[in-house]
């Protein structure tokens, strides 16, 4: 490198704009992609946007904390978003509350597998106990996953990117797995994605009706209530129960 | 669109006043989108600007996860030791919380589909 790109670089890489800007493209490209690949699932525009920033870091050794310096604006939005929310679920209310004794039951089935199943299979390969109370609130968004995380004595930082690949991963394989299950309502196909996958199933589900994309909503928000309610007290019982 | 983005910013915000006021759980702009429901249920639906404005928001939702998941940088040496338990507790565990949720919902509004016929018959 010559001095005068090497000042350029030093530059950028103290100012916030680099990794707000590689964030933007970084998806533009992903979408990109997605797009010619016909909108497949596995063609996910989260995963290769972190596939190509993650590479890009690595490869120039930029720590994490300066790219998030300047990504942080971008995450930043998933509160305002979070809010946005409100808009389908209003939209979707009749049906909604049409269907609100099977929800809640079906609500309670599924958070309790994504949680026990996560910590159960985690602690049958032999994860560490770290990794398994980060592993447990897995399927919640991302902010309630890292207190809860915090208060069961998982890393929340390490919650959040399993958060992300919970949702990635339900994302991709959701439809395949609804479709063989004979699951062709909307309103179930998006309540089992935002139940499983949080806000990433969610974005997901809004690609597949703006029906699927509400249930899935109202999913996401109450998966993640009852779980920052009950997960702090289920968890030391479940492990004492194993331990023991 | 600036109206609406103020307004999502201040339910969001009376949502962490409350968060953190009553030592909740719940995360700030959860309570803030229960607030805007509310409040939305109360006058009757979102005006155009707040519903193009939210549009544009949520059609772009998976941009907002970008930066957390590229937080994956920071754990190469613990997904270097623990790869094995945690990718297939991720797989697994995702695919059976799907399909425990689908099938609960989908036989207890097949159940009540039935009945509703039953009663008409």
């Amino acid at each position: 490198m010559s001095p005068d790109l090497e000042e350029i670089w030093v530059y950028l890489s103290a100012t916030p704009l680099l990794g707000l800007t590689l964030t933007l493209l970084a998806y533009q490209a992903a979408f990109w992609i997605y797009k010619r690949a016909g909108f497949h699932p596995v063609a996910n525009p989260v995963l290769i946007s972190v596939a190509i920033l993650a590479t890009l870091l690595l490869a120039t050794g930029t720590p994490y904390q300066t790219y998030f310096d300047g990504a942080q604006f971008v995450h930043f939005l998933l509160g305002p978003a979070t809010v946005a929310l409100a808009i389908p679920l209003y939209a979707q209310w009749p049906r909604l509350k049409a269907m609100a004794g099977p929800l809640l039951i079906a609500l309670v089935a599924g958070s309790l597998t994504a949680a026990l199943s996560a910590w159960g299979i985690g602690a049958l390969l032999g994860a560490s106990r770290e990794s398994l109370m980060s592993l447990a609130p897995k399927s919640v968004t991302t902010p309630i996953a890292m207190g809860v995380a915090e208060r069961i004595g998982g890393l929340p930082s390490l919650t959040a990117v399993l958060v992300i690949s919970a949702g990635i991963i339900g994302a991709v394989f959701g439809r395949a797995i609804l479709r063989r299950l004979h699951v062709g309502d909307h309103a179930v196909h998006g309540f089992a994605i935002g139940i499983a996958s949080h806000g990433i199933g969610t974005a997901r589900a809004f690609q597949v009706s703006e029906q699927a994309g509400a249930f899935a909503a109202l999913a996401m928000g109450l998966n993640g209530l009852i779980t920052a309610l009950s997960l702090p007290w289920i968890m030391p019982w479940v492990e004492r129960l194993f331990a023991g | 669109m600036i109206a609406a983005l103020t307004l999502l910013l201040v339910f969001q915000l009376a949502g962490e006043v409350i968060a953190r006021g009553f030592a909740l759980p719940i995360p700030g702009p959860v309570i803030g989108m229960a607030l805007l429901f509310l409040v939305l249920m109360l006058r009757g639906g979102p005006g155009d600007d707040l519903r193009q404005t939210a549009g544009t928001l949520l059609q772009h939702l998976s941009l907002l996860f970008v930066p957390a998941g590229t937080g994956i940088v920071l754990y190469g040496d613990r997904i270097a030791a623990e790869w094995l338990p945690l990718l297939v507790a991720l797989f697994l565990s995702t695919f059976l919380a799907i399909a425990v949720t689908a099938l609960v919902l989908k036989a207890l509004t097949r159940n009540r589909a039935r009945t509703a016929a039953e009663r008409e018959q």
